[in-house]
């Protein structure tokens, strides 16, 4: 397959075409505040759950705890950008909070992930609670109280370029043989254990890789909103990334993406009842999962349903 | 020495607590291998239950004790039939999933409706303080004791001696040779719901006496130790439901009394991590065999 395949050019066009569309439509103003920040939710939202359906949806490890990856990557680059205060320190704080959360994530995956299934879902629950309270009590990081005055150098090249980079790079992951591995864990873990595929390695690998871009996500959002407090990283925060794997459906890149958009729109339409969205979430959760399992996209991607490959 | 004393004795009725939560846990993890996320918060509408029924309709201790266990047991039959009976044969993680949503939906259904704000139990039962020594207890304490282990008899003479507890034993260990026995397995299921839950309900109504407090979010964390308390004791297994919710409710209030009480729910799902690692199968409970 060459680089500049029909599907790769098209592919790029339609990247170009989104950003320079946006970019135009901040810089005419028409978009308002409230239009930008949703869209910087969309971001997030997509690379949190193209990180999470990694681990939950590819390689089939329920985690509850992405939320604690999110809280360890935006904490980092927060505590480095408040010192250096440059767009090199925020670039550094990015890759140092993914680095570090991707290390969490191989030091307490290699331990819970011999796990299965529900006993997973919480230790990886326990592992996040657990990173919230330690953010809670640290000298460093403020406790309850939180940090204040992050300064923002979040703007919509970079929330462009970390989204794109995380789907980019997850999807050839996943096409890779490497990836191919954690899909035969997800199908059939003993069968894949008995084709010779070391399954503890590859399930750690997945989670440290889904850990890396969570706390990019973190670090995007900390330097977003200017404040960070340990309660933005509970439980709800993990449901609702959760939410948008399950209902783009498990084990499809595209899913997520269009579930990510779609829960950002939600959440900002819905913000001032905040009770009354939570009901809907829950809603959802429940109605999907009775009626299709298997979200929006099932387990196909867009270029499945475009037909690419056949045309090449 | 009386300070430890008195911290064994609070420990003691915190884990009473838990452990009324941790065998409607265990009941349903041993009999459809599911976690029933929203467990705990069948123990917070409980405890609404019981705070209506004592606030407004005036009524004693014992009558809002049983008016809650009833209602909470309608309700996780309603729960069961509506959202898990169609996914008996998914996937667990559908079930599990489902259990969130059911979970998040009974919370944010409650904000909604009752809205968001911490209530406070009105005094049902005496402040009377009883001095043993340097210990002190106070009748609520004693009430919740002797209402846990009255609870905990009562279970387990029906899971022993009724020929219902015989079927719910039969379909835990397997459900289709359950099923070919004539056991009807969906109603066995039921009932196990029921139990557990009206267990959840009176759990909430002591947990509303001691504290004195309720909001909408209450269950979220109890729910999740007295799964941890479930896990500990080996889940499935009764006995192990009640060692494990004293031994957690124990730890807590060590680690609060003696440690810092911002790392005590930390402190749970360390040690929650370390018994998955180091003995899955819990302190009573069997090791399962993975087969193909």
């Amino acid at each position: 397959m060459r680089v500049l395949s029909k599907k790769n050019i098209m592919i790029l066009a339609g990247l170009i075409l989104t950003f320079a569309i946006v970019y135009a439509l901040r810089n005419f103003g028409i978009l308002t505040s409230f239009h930008e920040i949703t869209i910087a939710m969309v971001c997030i939202n997509i690379i949190l759950g193209v990180s999470l359906n990694l681990i939950t949806g590819f390689t089939g490890q329920l985690s509850l705890g992405h939320a604690g990856f999110m809280a360890i990557g935006a904490y980092v680059c927060a505590l480095i950008n408040m010192e250096l205060n440059s767009t090199f320190g925020f670039i550094l704080g990015v890759l140092a909070g993914a680095i570090i959360a991707a290390l969490v994530g191989v030091l307490i995956g290699i331990p819970t992930l011999r796990l299965k299934g529900d006993y997973l879902a919480i230790a990886t629950l326990g592992m996040a609670e657990i990173i919230r309270v330690i953010f809670l009590n640290l000298e460093i990081t403020n406790g309850a109280a939180g940090l204040n005055g992050i300064p923002r150098y979040t703007n919509w090249f970079w929330l462009f370029f970390f989204t794109v980079t995380t789907v980019v790079l997850i999807s050839n992951f996943i096409n890779s043989s490497h990836g191919r591995a954690c899909i035969s864990i997800r199908e059939d873990e003993i069968a894949a254990e008995s084709m010779g595929i070391n399954t503890t390695q590859y399930k750690v690998i997945a989670f440290a890789i889904g850990a890396f871009f969570a706390g990019i996500a973190g670090a995007l959002y900390s330097s977003y909103f200017y404040f960070l407090r340990p309660e933005i990283f509970g439980f709800l925060k993990s449901i609702d990334i959760l939410i948008i794997v399950v209902l783009g459906g498990l084990g499809s890149i595209t899913g997520s993406v269009i579930a990510g958009i779609l829960i950002a729109v939600l959440t900002a339409a819905l913000q001032s009842f905040a009770a009354l969205r939570m009901i809907i979430y829950a809603l959802l959760l429940i109605i999907i999962m009775l009626f299709r399992p298997q979200g929006i996209m099932g387990t196909k991607e867009i270029t499945d349903l475009l037909n690419f490959s056949k045309r090449e | 020495m009386d300070q430890f004393l008195q911290q064994m004795v609070n420990g003691l009725s915190l884990g009473s607590i838990y452990a009324l939560i941790a065998l409607g846990y265990t009941m349903v993890y041993g009999i459809i291998k599911l976690i029933n996320f929203a467990h705990g918060d069948i123990y917070m509408i409980g405890a609404y239950i019981g705070f209506a029924a004592t606030t407004y309709v005036h009524l004693g201790f014992f009558p809002a004790l049983i008016l809650s266990m009833i209602v909470c047991a309608i309700l996780g039959m309603i729960i069961e039939r509506v959202a898990y009976k169609p996914l008996r044969n998914s996937s667990r993680i559908t079930v599990l999933i489902t259990a969130i949503g059911v979970s998040l939906l009974l919370e944010y259904s409650m904000m909604f409706f009752v809205g968001a704000e911490v209530r406070s139990y009105p005094k049902v039962l005496t402040n009377h303080l009883f001095h043993f020594g340097g210990v002190r207890v106070n009748m609520q304490q004693i009430y919740i004791l002797v209402t846990a282990v009255a609870l905990m008899i009562l279970l387990q003479y029906i899971v022993t001696k009724t020929k219902t507890g015989k079927a719910m034993r039969a379909v835990s260990i397997d459900k289709d040779a359950a099923q070919l026995m004539g056991i009807r397995v969906d109603k066995t299921i039921s009932i196990t719901f029921a139990i557990g839950s009206a267990f959840a309900g009176a759990a909430g109504v002591l947990v509303g006496i001691y504290y004195n407090s309720i909001d909408p979010l209450m269950g979220m964390m109890p729910g999740l130790k007295a799964f941890v308390a479930a896990v500990f004791g080996g889940i499935g297994s009764i006995p192990g439901a009640m060692i494990g919710g004293l031994a957690i409710g124990i730890m807590e209030t060590l680690v609060a009394g003696y440690g810092n009480s911002m790392y005590r729910d930390a402190a749970v799902f360390a040690f929650l991590i370390l018994i998955l690692i180091l003995k899955p199968s819990g302190l009573l409970g069997k090791n399962e065999r993975e087969k193909v």
